[in-house]
């Protein structure tokens, strides 16, 4: 349990965790606001579509109260996570490969936006080779690609890549039926 | 006896060449995402739901089994070599497998955990195999309040008393909660928790959350902490057989492990952590080489632990197969997988889905034989996946985490999802919340809420039945002192510690 925490330190205000609890405390809000626009049905029924949200809701309400007290004294990070500064930079390379995945996969296709992403997020984490990533990330994204959409059925974004290469497949695979 | 019948069928459903190769893919692919830092079951499962709309239940059940079998034989080469264990339920195994690694007897380390594996993974199989009959007959006599009821219990039991904070465990169940009920209340139509957008009409994926809060939260997190230092891959030295002395050492832990583990696993509160560290503990106090523990690393604190792990991991499924009850992020994927055949798990599936289950078990034994072979003879395979250098790890996870969540529908606001559920996974990562409790929570909470509506409409509005039945009323208790207990007994420990000892400003 919680309580070995820190018990010998003085009981200081631990910022992250505070602005944890809060910000989980704007979520029962915004639980509480949604179940109380959840419409009363019409139907009837022993139990309705509210009970569980209500429940949620004042749930939720008192573990963040309860996470916030916890931050006033002190917070509850372990010390080993505290020393280890974060590394924000390499945070937002990778963030900033994401968001690109994210806007650049409906106009380019998902093989073309894979691999932006991933030469990102190596260079993120400190790869300095990004021609090495790319063909990297290619083979990968085809692999994923073709894994997926042809062996699952799922259908994922096709972009000039993939049509290309579908194209071929097809003829190639018709050529070996004869 | 019946049991050794359906075991026969059972194994007449898993030795087709079709299922053999499931068998075989799952448990190659269990034990490389095992063998991976960042990878997990959970996580693999999840990306791996789609395969649910091209295959027959029993494929896809045979195949996600080995995946989950296979990712605790793995999770252990990483432990010993590596010392970064993937998952909690591995902790205890980096313990000593780590030191014996670096005092060159990493061959030996690698051996006892293989082979305990696969002992106790048998023994728990066989567990499942005659245990699950015998709680389905009794869980026939169960009603909705029943149910309910331990739904409940696995709550708390799952969030509170696992795990380093109850409040903490709560909170992310209570994430879960949410989540899972975004989307149309299926018995009244009403839309709930979707802020007003279409897109959330038919509810949040289970495949989203997990690779959001498993993948992209893991790959913020490893991205966050370059400056932590690296873990040093031991080189394997030594040969992997076991000497005499070894061996002796060893199978009596094994026994051991597996006989704590597959109880506390079958339990419907799960989770391998108290199992292991139980199993530890004892080894410890039984051993005869005590001055090995913590220096040199001892063989039994291998041995013992990873065996309770993989007995608890076969315990696991017995709630999950009997009572639909998911005590394990991985379960609970396994869940959703059943309820996208249209399969509800519960006393009834052994009846109705025959085929299934026991194909399902017989498959498990097949599939810890082909686990010892493929993690003893050709561990040389699986050491050269850890020098997969992190950034391409990473990156090469996240283009798959992207596949698996684009194509479920196409749809960009499921990646804003993804990536959003990713930032959360990164800040419970960072503060110490657990992540399991909020799949549970989401695939668990409309259950539990279409099981309080039966019992309520049954019961005419009348809430007494959760407490004038006396297995209900049982269960609720249970799970009342699950939540109060530890508070209460760390409140009497600190009077009684501090006691008059204490003097007022010396802290």
């Amino acid at each position: 349990m919680s309580t070995s925490d820190q018990q010998a330190a003085r009981p200081r205000l631990a910022v992250p965790e505070l602005l944890i609890g809060i910000g989980l405390l704007a979520c029962a809000g915004a639980v509480a606001w949604q179940t109380l626009s959840i419409p009363v049905s019409p139907l009837y029924s022993k139990v309705g579509p509210t009970v569980f949200p209500y429940i949620t809701m004042v749930g939720m309400t008192i573990l963040s109260l309860l996470l916030i007290v916890a931050a006033l004294r002190g917070g509850w990070q372990l010390e080993e996570e505290k020393e280890t500064p974060t590394d924000w930079k390499a945070m937002g390379i990778v963030a900033v490969g994401l968001v690109a995945n994210l806007v650049l996969i409906q106009p380019l296709g998902f093989t073309a936006a894979s691999v932006i992403m991933f030469v990102l997020i190596c260079h993120g984490f400190g790869s300095r080779h990004p021609l090495r990533d790319v063909l990297l990330g290619l083979i990968l994204a085809l692999a994923a690609y073709f894994g997926f959409a042809r062996a699952l059925g799922v259908n994922i974004g096709a972009g000039f890549i993939e049509n290309q290469l579908n194209t071929g497949l097809d003829s190639i695979i018709r050529m070996l039926r004869g | 006896m019946e049991t050794l019948s359906h075991l026969a069928h059972g194994f007449s459903v898993a030795f087709t060449p079709v299922n053999l190769m499931w068998c075989l893919l799952g448990t190659t692919l269990g034990t490389a995402i095992g063998v991976l830092p960042g990878l997990g079951p959970a996580l693999t499962i999840a990306l791996l739901l789609p395969i649910t709309y091209q295959v027959a239940p029993e494929a896809s059940f045979i195949l996600f089994a080995g995946i989950y079998y296979g990712a605790m034989y793995g999770g252990s080469t990483t432990s010993i070599l590596l010392n970064t264990p993937g998952e909690s339920a591995t902790i205890v195994t980096a313990l000593e497998g780590n030191r014996m690694a670096r005092s060159g007897r990493g061959g030996a380390a690698l051996a006892t955990s293989a082979i305990g594996s696969f002992v106790a993974g048998t023994l728990g199989t066989l567990g499942v195999a005659f245990l699950a009959p015998v709680v389905v007959k009794f869980a026939l006599s169960f009603g909705p309040a029943e149910y309910f009821s331990l739904m409940v219990l696995a709550f708390i039991t799952v969030s509170a008393v696992l795990g380093s904070s109850s409040v903490r465990g709560l909170t992310s169940l209570f994430v879960g909660f949410v989540i899972g009920m975004i989307g149309v209340d299926l018995q009244t139509g009403q839309p709930r928790f979707t802020f007003g957008m279409s897109q959330l009409l038919d509810g949040v994926d289970v495949i989203v959350v997990a690779v959001g809060l498993f993948a992209v939260g893991e790959t913020f997190y490893m991205a966050s902490r370059r400056y932590a230092g690296k873990d040093e891959i031991v080189p394997l030295k030594g040969s992997l057989y076991m000497t005499a002395a070894e061996w002796a050492r060893s199978w009596k832990a094994w026994l051991r492990g597996a006989l704590l583990g597959f109880p506390i696993g079958a339990l419907p509160a799960g989770g391998a952590e108290i199992p292991t560290f139980l199993s530890y503990a004892i080894e410890k106090k039984l051993s005869k080489h005590k001055e090995e523990f913590g220096t040199v690393g001892a063989i039994e604190g291998v041995a013992g632990p990873e065996a309770a792990n993989n007995a608890s991991a076969a315990g696991v499924l017995v709630p999950m197969l009997t009572l639909g009850l998911p005590t394990s992020a991985t379960a609970a994927i396994m869940l959703s997988a059943f309820q996208s055949y249209g399969i509800n798990p519960g006393p009834m599936l052994f009846m109705t889905q025959a085929n299934l289950v026991w194909g399902l078990i017989a498959s498990l034994f097949i599939a810890n034989i082909i686990l010892v072979i493929l993690n003893l003879p050709l561990i040389g395979l699986w050491v050269r996946l850890l020098k997969i250098p992190a950034p391409q790890l990473y990156a090469g996870i996240l283009v798959f985490a992207t596949v698996g969540t684009y194509g479920i529908s196409q749809s960009p606001t499921d990646l804003v999802i993804l990536y959003l559920l990713g930032g959360a996974g990164f800040l419970m990562r960072r503060f110490d919340f657990p992540t399991a409790p909020v799949i549970i929570g989401m695939i668990l909470w409309p259950l539990a809420e279409t099981q309080f509506r039966r019992a309520m409409t049954i019961s005419n509005g009348d809430w007494s039945v959760f407490y004038k039945h006396p297995l209900s009323l049982t269960l609720l208790t249970l799970a009342f002192i699950g939540l109060i207990g530890p508070h209460i007994y760390a409140f009497i420990e600190r009077r009684r510690t501090r006691g008059p000892e204490h003097v007022p400003g010396d802290a």
